[in-house]
């Protein structure tokens, strides 16, 4: 049984926009899982249906084996949900939102505030709680929401952007609390635009572009698929013209000079960096500092996106020839 | 859920819409008071000294009822449209709709908190009443039993109105140009017996009629209308826009897309 099974979603807005065209996932239970997508991709609509704000248009929802349609209230118990945009009332305070969610899912009064207690002290809200929900600032309100989301104790907490607008220092804090109580047990699901916070943080990753699950695959599979790299290299002393970098050894890495003092190296994973930082010496470059060019769930993340547009345009083209050669008929 | 679970729910859904009016009572249940003492002062007292007895009754006393009903369906319907409207426009109705909370009990906790805001609006009114004229009550059991009857059918009345709203203008569309005009012609101020025939037959479409009319007939024992028909038809409106409601929540019609 998987905590979240998603098969052949789709959801076409009265609007008539087709935000899912076929979304399938499934999500291990104690995983810690990334969705991620550009923007637009549909990720908040997926997030939607399973958590009930959303109508689907077609396909199925099981959660920890709870099919949406005939056992939505066993599934609901099952979820938290930490949504992108705040939906609290502003006016209410800190402490009321959290106990009055508690009551949502059945749990009295008294139960639901301890619990409140507890979480709102973990995330560090706890001298807010008779606040008004607008006199949070943005990540506290984020916080807010994280809290609210576990009052049931849900066995599956999806957060859809929770670092958005949050600072270094809380995301980091997020970050471990995520990580603490995904240890003891709660399976999590994620969205966000920080690649390496999904690197760091997730074991399985879900890509979905244009309404399209892409890629679904542990993100160790997935890294490795990156078999170049790229490294920008600060060097010591200007370039000129007595280097020779078009030498025939230096041929199999791919080099640019980005300016007098910088280089770009792409390097595949066959070749050694050894190697490499010998015929630099040998040609009289010095190396004073180097890294990554981008995050290398990034550089997948790009080339996975790209060939999908390209992908995508095809059957788009595809579909407008066979539905025109339909009405020709 | 189990019977304890969703009996926590449905408290909560009424403890938040109770406090929700409470702490703005100075817009929520002043305003009544202040405009039914209004009405008395210048229809009871100073206008009314002049037009004498309808049906026997001295004018204020015939007028009191009215005055307290039309409070008690303003105030109801308000309660129910502003609420329900600034879950939706804030979009903290997502904390019911993710929950595992049943929609009867949504519609059930709302109708509540209207229909509170109606009784403490009520009893506010009649002290205000108790001021001007001496009330006297015909029949406890009709007269409670109307009032309750009506406070819940317009507070389904403004969830209805809450679920296609789309804007703030929206919620007070039909208030004014619905309510209003039907509340006034519903006999408050006077008996349809002294309308022409057309307007008297007119009246009788008018469902608030119906409504002011036994409420009169349960506290002073007049009315312009066959009780139990009245009754009838009141609870058949319930009826139908409680189920027309619950048809809107389980689609989603207004808030889930
Ligand atoms: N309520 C709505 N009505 C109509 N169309 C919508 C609605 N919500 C989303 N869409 C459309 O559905 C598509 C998917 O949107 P969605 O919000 O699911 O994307 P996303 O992956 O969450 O993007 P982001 O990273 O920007 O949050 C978009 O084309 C969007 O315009
Ligand atoms: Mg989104």
């Amino acid at each position: 049984m998987y905590a979240l099974e998603i098969e052949h979603l789709k959801k076409t807005y009265s609007s008539g926009t087709k935000a899912l065209k076929g979304v399938d996932l499934k999500v291990e239970k104690g995983d810690f899982f990334a969705l991620l997508g550009p923007n637009g991709a549909g990720k908040s609509t997926t997030i939607g249906i399973v958590s009930g704000l959303v109508n689907k248009s077609a396909g199925s929802v099981k959660i920890f084996g709870y099919d949406y349609d005939t056992h939505q209230a066993q599934a609901k118990s099952c979820i938290g949900l930490v949504p992108q945009e705040f939906n609290f009332n502003q006016f209410e305070r800190v402490i009321e939102i959290l106990v009055n969610q508690g009551g949502y899912y059945g749990i009295p009064r008294p139960q639901a505030y301890k619990r409140a207690e507890t979480y709102l002290r973990q995330l560090e809200l706890w001298d807010k709680r008779n606040d008004m929900a607008r006199e949070l600032s943005g990540g506290m309100k984020r916080r807010l929401m994280i809290a609210r989301a576990l009052i049931h104790h849900p066995k599956l907490l999806i957060l859809d952007e929770p670092t958005a607008g949050v600072d270094i220092e809380i995301r980091r804090s997020m970050w471990d609390f995520l990580t603490k109580i995904n240890k003891q047990g709660t399976t999590i699901i994620l969205t966000t635009h920080y690649l390496e916070e999904a690197e760091s943080l997730c074991k399985n990753i879900a890509i979905i572009d244009h309404g399209r699950t892409i890629e679904d695959t542990s993100m160790k599979t997935l890294l490795s698929q990156l078999n170049t790299e790229t490294f920008i290299l600060y060097l010591q002393s200007p370039i000129n013209d007595t280097h020779n970098l078009k030498s025939h050894d230096l041929s199999p890495f791919d080099i640019h000079v980005l300016d007098e003092n910088t280089l770009e190296i792409s390097i595949h994973e066959k070749m050694q960096f050894n190697h490499l930082f010998k015929l630099l010496t040998d040609n009289g470059i010095q190396v004073l500092s180097m890294r990554n060019k981008t995050n290398r769930l990034e550089q997948l993340f790009m080339r996975l996106v790209d060939k999908n547009r390209n992908n995508s345009e095809l059957i788009e083209t595809l579909e407008q020839t066979s539905h025109t050669e339909n009405l020709d008929g | 859920m189990s019977w304890f679970e969703k009996y926590n729910a449905l408290k909560t859904i009424i403890i938040k819409e109770y406090l929700r009016f409470i702490r703005i009572w100075i817009q929520t249940v002043l305003p009544p008071a202040i405009t039914t003492a209004l009405y008395f002062i210048i229809f009871g007292k100073l206008i009314g000294s002049q037009i004498g007895d309808i049906n026997g009754y001295k004018y204020m006393d015939y007028i009191v009822p009215g005055l307290i009903l039309m409070a008690v369906i303003t105030n109801s319907y308000g309660n129910v449209v502003s609420s329900f409207y600034s879950a939706k426009f804030q979009k903290s109705i997502e904390e019911l709709l993710v929950s595992p909370t049943p929609n009867y009990l949504i519609l059930i906790g709302y109708i509540s908190g209207g229909v509170a805001r109606g009784i403490i609006v009520g009893i506010v009114v009649t002290l205000v009443a108790m001021y001007f004229s001496d009330i006297q009550v015909h029949s406890y059991t009709l007269s409670l039993f109307v009032f309750i009857l009506t406070a819940t059918l317009f507070s389904i009345a403004g969830f209805i109105n809450a679920i296609y709203a789309n804007s703030f203008d929206d919620i007070s569309i039909i208030p004014t140009f619905v309510l209003t005009p039907l509340t006034y012609l519903g006999g408050i101020f006077y008996s349809i017996e002294m309308l022409p025939d057309f307007w008297q037959t007119l009246s009788l479409a008018n469902p608030i009629l119906y409504m002011i009319s036994s409420f009169r007939y349960g506290m002073i024992g007049t009315s312009d209308t066959d009780i139990t028909t009245a009754i009838m038809i009141i609870i058949g409106f319930t009826l139908v826009l409680f189920t027309f409601a619950m048809h809107l929540l389980n689609k989603g019609t207004g808030i889930r897309q």
